[in-house]
C-alpha cells in the first residue's frame, strides 16, 4: 500500500464519518435554532430507527421496510415531542431540557428491556454495503454514499427553508417566537414539522451508519449524537450549513488523529474543541450574533 | 385540583417502587438492616438454603457471553439442586445479578450479591469486571470462582477469588506459538483501551510473539468504537501477517467485517470472548480465516464426563426455546457453558468439602477441592487459579466454529 493509497483511504473514512455525525447534527441544530432546546433524546431517535430495521425487515422485505423506518421514526420523533416537550412549552428551558434527558433514558432503557441488552445485527441492504475500488482504495459503497447523499439532503433542505412558506414561517419562529405567534403562524406545525425533518434525516442517517456497522445495540446513538451535538456547536449552533461544515471537519480530525496512533486523543479532542469553541466564540464558526432583546 | 392529583401520581409512583422492590428475589439486598440475632452470615444456621451468587453480563458488550455462561450454571443447578451437608440437606438457591459488561456498574451489582447474603460467588465473564469487584467480594469475606475471567490481576494478591479457566499469559503464548506455526513473521495487535482483558493479553501475545523473533506493531481503539478503519489502514500500510484482537464479542464482527471490506485478507486471532455464535452471524460472509483459542470443544470424545455433558446439556437447551435464545439460537456448546457447569459443581464440591455453608468455612476449603471436571481435572495453585495448560484453537467454517487442534506450551 503505497503512501497517496494510505493518506486517501484515511480520508474517505473521516469524509464517511463527517457524513453521518452530519445527518445527525443538522437536527439538533434545528431544534435549537427553532425551541432553543439541546433535544438529548435525538440520538437515541437516531438508535431506535437502527433497531425498526432490525425487526421490520424480519417480516419485510427490504425495499418496503426502509420508507416504513423512516415513517416510524418520524413518527417517534414527533411523539417525542407532543409528549415531552409540548406541555412545558411555557415552563423554564432547563425543565424542557430535563425532560430530552429523560426521554433519552427511556428509550435506551426500553431498548435494552426489549432486546435483552444484546448487540442485534443489521440488515445487508444491497447495493450499498458492496466492496468497491474507488481510487485505488478498497472501500464499500455506503463510504463513498454518506457525504454524497448527505450534500444532497443538506441543500434540499436549504432550499426548502429559504423558498418554501414552510421555510420561512420557521425562519420567523426562529427569529422571535412570540411575534410570530402574533402574526398568525402556527406554532406547533412549525416545531413538529422541525422534528419531522430532524429525525428524517437521523432515520436516513442510521441506515447509513449500520450499513456499515451492522450492529444495533442500546447505547449506540449516545456517541454519535454527543460528537453531533459537538459540531452543532462548533458550527455555531442555528445554523444548519454551520453544523455540515462541523460535523466534516470533526469527522476528519478524529480521524486523522486515529491513524497517527492517538486513539486516546481522538474524543478528548472533540470535547477540547467544544470548550474551546465556547470561550473563543460562543457562537461558533457561522452563528449569528445574538442581541438579547430586553 | 391540578397539585392534589399530582401528589396523588407522586405517592402511587412511591407505592410501585415500594412494591417492586419487596417483589424482587432478593429481599433486602444492601439495604443495611443488621440482620435479627447480630449474625454475620444471613444464610448460615436456621435456613435450609445456600445461596450462591451469580455474577455475570446480560447485558452490554459481553451480554452474550455471560449469558452463556449462566446458562451452563444453571443446568448444572438444575442437576444439583441440594447440597447435603452434615446430614441436613440444603436446598441451592441462585442469586443472579447483572454487572452489565461495566466495571462502575459491576461494583454495585457486586455489593448486592453481598448484600442479599450469598455464601460463595460463581463469575465472572470479563476480567475488568472481575478485577472491580474482587475488592468488594474480599472485604466482604464471600469467596468468588471466576469462571471465564482470564486476566492474573483477578486472583493476585486476593484470598477471597480463585478461578477455574487458564491465564492470559498462558493464552497470549498459545496463541503467538499459533500464529508463528503458520508462518507470521509480522503481527498487529488491537486492544482496547481500559479493558483489563485485552490490554493484557495484547501485552502477553505481544511479549511472546517478539521473544519468539517476530515484530509487533500495535493499535488501539477506544470502548464503544465502531470504527476500526483507521488502525485497520494502519495494519494494511504494514503489511502484517497476522492481526491479533483480543477484545468484546460486540467489537469482534465490527473489526472482522471491516478488516475485509479494506482488502486486508491475512488471519485474525482472538481469545477466548470470541467463541461466540453471534460474532458468526453479525460478521456475515467475511469470517474466512479466523482463528481463537478457547477452553472447550464439544466434539471431543477422549472425555466421557464432558460427552455426558454435551448430551445432557443439549437436551435441556432444547427443552426451553427461551434458553436456546439465550444460547445465541442454535444448541451448540460453547466453552464457557462449560465452564459455568464446572463452576457450579466446584462450589457443591467446596461446600461439601467444608462441612459448612457459610462464606468463610467455604473458602477456606477451596484451595483443597479437587475435581473431575467437563474441562478437565481441576486442583487450585498458591494463587487460587486453576493447574490448566491446554487450550483448544477452533476456525470458523461454514457458518460454526470448527475444531482444529490442541495447544500447549512446553
Amino acid at each position: 500500500m503505497d503512501q497517496m493509497s494510505y493518506v486517501m483511504q484515511q480520508l474517505l473514512t473521516g469524509v464517511s464519518v463527517g457524513g453521518q455525525y452530519a445527518l445527525i447534527a443538522i437536527g439538533y441544530t434545528m431544534v435549537y435554532g427553532i425551541l432553543r432546546l439541546i433535544n438529548f433524546a435525538h440520538g437515541d431517535i437516531f438508535m431506535m430507527a437502527g433497531f425498526f430495521m432490525v425487526y421490520l425487515s424480519a417480516t419485510m422485505p427490504i425495499y418496503i421496510s426502509i420508507p416504513a423506518v423512516l415513517l416510524l421514526t418520524v413518527a417517534l420523533g414527533v411523539l417525542v415531542e407532543r409528549v415531552a416537550y409540548k406541555p412545558l412549552r411555557t415552563a423554564p428551558r432547563m425543565s424542557i431540557m430535563i425532560s430530552a434527558i429523560g426521554v433519552s433514558y427511556l428509550l435506551q432503557n426500553f431498548a435494552t428491556y426489549y432486546t435483552g441488552g444484546l448487540p442485534q445485527k443489521y440488515p445487508t441492504i444491497p447495493w450499498i454495503g458492496d466492496n468497491v475500488t474507488f481510487a485505488g482504495v478498497a472501500t464499500s459503497r455506503v463510504t463513498l454514499l454518506t457525504p454524497v447523499l448527505t450534500l444532497a439532503l443538506v441543500i434540499g433542505l436549504v432550499a426548502l427553508i429559504r423558498y418554501t412558506k414552510v421555510g420561512m414561517a420557521m425562519r420567523a419562529v426562529s427569529k422571535d417566537f412570540e411575534t410570530a405567534q402574533l402574526m398568525g403562524i402556527n406554532i406547533n406545525g412549525v416545531i413538529s414539522m422541525t422534528f419531522v425533518i430532524g429525525s428524517f434525516l437521523a432515520g436516513v442517517g442510521s441506515l447509513l451508519f449500520f450499513s456499515k456497522y451492522p450492529t444495533v445495540t442500546p447505547t449506540i446513538g449516545a456517541m454519535p449524537g454527543l460528537k453531533a451535538f459537538v459540531a452543532a456547536v462548533f458550527g455555531g449552533i442555528g445554523s444548519i450549513p454551520g453544523a455540515v461544515i462541523g460535523a466534516f471537519l470533526i469527522g476528519i480530525c478524529e480521524n486523522i488523529i486515529k491513524s497517527m496512533g492517538f486513539p486516546t486523543f481522538s474524543d478528548a479532542f472533540t470535547f477540547v474543541l467544544l470548550i474551546i469553541v465556547l470561550i473563543v466564540r460562543p457562537t461558533g464558526l457561522f452563528g449569528e450574533k445574538a442581541t438579547e432583546k430586553v | 385540583m391540578k397539585k392534589l392529583l399530582a401528589a396523588v401520581l407522586c405517592l402511587i409512583l412511591t407505592a410501585s417502587l415500594v412494591a417492586g422492590c419487596s417483589s424482587a428475589p432478593a429481599p433486602g439486598s444492601g439495604s443495611g438492616t443488621p440482620a435479627p440475632g447480630g449474625s454475620s452470615t444471613p444464610a448460615a444456621s436456621g435456613s435450609d438454603t445456600v445461596k450462591i451468587g451469580i455474577f455475570e453480563p446480560a447485558s452490554g458488550e459481553n451480554g452474550g457471553g455471560g449469558k452463556q455462561e449462566v446458562l451452563g450454571i444453571r443446568y448444572a443447578h438444575s442437576l444439583v439442586p441440594t447440597v447435603e451437608v452434615g446430614g441436613k440437606t440444603y436446598k441451592v438457591e441462585l442469586v443472579e445479578v447483572d454487572n452489565q459488561s461495566d466495571t462502575s456498574k459491576a461494583v454495585t451489582a457486586a455489593q448486592s450479591l453481598v448484600g442479599s447474603g450469598v455464601s460463595v460467588v460463581l463469575g465472572s465473564y470479563g476480567s475488568g469486571v472481575s478485577i472491580a469487584a474482587g475488592e468488594i467480594f474480599r472485604e466482604a469475606k464471600v469467596p468468588a470462582i471466576g469462571v471465564s475471567c482470564t486476566n492474573p490481576q483477578v486472583t493476585l494478591g486476593n484470598d477471597y477469588y480463585f478461578r477455574i479457566c487458564f491465564l492470559d499469559p498462558f493464552q497470549g503464548t498459545v496463541m503467538a506459538s499459533f500464529a508463528q506455526s503458520k508462518g507470521a513473521k509480522k503481527a498487529f495487535v488491537i486492544t482496547q483501551l481500559g479493558d483489563d482483558y485485552s490490554t493484557g493479553l495484547g501485552n502477553y501475545f505481544k511479549t511472546a510473539f517478539e521473544a519468539a523473533g517476530g515484530a509487533v506493531v500495535t493499535g488501539e481503539f477506544q470502548t464503544g468504537e465502531v470504527d476500526f478503519n483507521a488502525i485497520l489502514a494502519n495494519a494494511k500500510n504494514e503489511n502484517v501477517d497476522v492481526i491479533f484482537a483480543p477484545s468484546s464479542i460486540a467489537t469482534a464482527p465490527l473489526i472482522i467485517q471491516q478488516a475485509r471490506q479494506l482488502g486486508i485478507t491475512c488471519p485474525i486471532m482472538a481469545g477466548d470472548t470470541w467463541e461466540n455464535t453471534s460474532i458468526i452471524e453479525n460478521a456475515g460472509a467475511d469470517t474466512s480465516e479466523v482463528y481463537i483459542s478457547t477452553f472447550f470443544d464439544e466434539n471431543d470424545s477422549s472425555s466421557t464426563i464432558a460427552k455426558d455433558f454435551v448430551t445432557g446439556y443439549k437436551a435441556w437447551l432444547a427443552a426451553d426455546p427461551q434458553n436456546l435464545t439465550n444460547n445465541g439460537g442454535n444448541d451448540g456448546v460453547a466453552a464457557v457453558s462449560a465452564l459455568g457447569y464446572d463452576a457450579y459443581m466446584t462450589a457443591i464440591e467446596a461446600i461439601k468439602a467444608a462441612g459448612a455453608v457459610d462464606a468463610a468455612s467455604i473458602q477456606a476449603a477451596l484451595p483443597g477441592v479437587s475435581y473431575d471436571g467437563v474441562t478437565g481435572g481441576l486442583t487450585f495453585d498458591g494463587n487460587g487459579d486453576a493447574n490448566k495448560n491446554m487450550a483448544y484453537i477452533k476456525t470458523i467454517e461454514n457458518g460454526a466454529f470448527k475444531f482444529i487442534q490442541t495447544q500447549t506450551v512446553s
